[in-house]
């Protein structure tokens, strides 16, 4: 009998969060409510990077999506006035549909995670990437070093941003 | 001690259908974009894990969902703007008002 460690007990309860919150972000039928429940979900995401070791994506994870886009997302829900015009009446055939497309999808994969040999390993907690490591591969020119992918990144957000003001700003 | 990578990929599997079924039965923008962003945050999980789990030397997964989550932020800036803008022209962002492409 092995004994349980700390890590395990985080992960369970961060896995039970998440799966929780990501239900209720797509059933709650308050948008705000969904907005929360997905801000949750994402902390969580941030919380399984720590545990496998890749702080710096965690930490990443936390800026940007928990700090960036769900403030971004709760805005652009004010300003829109998404919590009053929720009506969400959709046709009980194509709920069905849809319920049985997702049900059906998950049962496929579960089946195929669970009886597949090849997942059954297990992943050592909290052994630390160092972040200079990630730098100095995010930076450098040489061969499995990701410079250009970077570059090409950050031309894409200048002109994501360019392009958002652009649609955005009023005439 | 360790966390057996099925947990991961379970979870993982569970927020990429719960982004489906969002996906599909949603009616505001919104909501819909809350559902995307489920299904991108899955598919990040697992790029993550599978690099620890298979290749624990190198940092390709890693990186893919660096580069993921920047894009996704890029995505949603540009997808809100557009939201924003169609609020602005009519008054509502259902799914079902917005047909005026429709030829």
């Amino acid at each position: 009998m092995e004994e349980i460690t700390l890590q395990q007990v985080i992960f369970g309860i961060v896995a039970l969060m998440m799966m929780v919150c990501s239900v209720l972000a797509v059933t709650s039928g308050k948008i705000l409510r969904a907005a929360t429940a997905l801000l949750l979900v994402l902390f969580g995401t941030a919380v399984c990077y720590f545990i496998l070791g890749y702080t710096y994506l965690g930490a990443v994870q936390l800026s940007v999506y928990a700090g960036g886009i769900v403030v971004l997302y709760v805005f652009s829900i004010l300003l829109t006035r998404s919590d009053k015009n929720m009506n969400e009446r959709i046709p009980r055939g194509r709920w069905f549909a849809a319920l049985a497309t997702t049900v059906a999808g998950f049962v496929l994969v579960a089946f195929l995670l669970l009886s597949h040999g090849f997942a059954l390993g297990g992943i050592p907690a909290l052994e630390e990437l160092a972040p200079g490591v990630v730098g100095e591969a995010l930076i450098g020119t040489g061969k499995y070093q990701f410079v250009l992918p970077f570059e090409a990144v950050s031309v894409l957000l200048l002109a994501c941003m360019i392009g958002a003001i652009m649609i955005a700003r009023k005439h | 001690m360790e966390i057996n990578v099925v947990c991961y990929l379970m979870v993982a599997a569970v927020m990429l259908f719960a982004g489906v079924y969002g996906f599909f039965t949603r009616r505001n923008l919104l909501a819909t974009l809350i559902s995307v962003e489920l299904m991108l945050n899955a598919a990040n999980i697992n790029f993550a894990v599978f690099n620890r789990y298979l290749f624990p030397g190198v940092l390709e997964g890693h990186f893919f969902t660096l580069f993921g989550i920047a894009i996704s932020a890029a995505e949603t800036a540009v997808a809100i703007a557009i939201m924003i803008n169609v609020y602005r022209n009519v008054r509502n962002i259902q799914t079902d008002d917005i047909s005026d492409l429709k030829g």
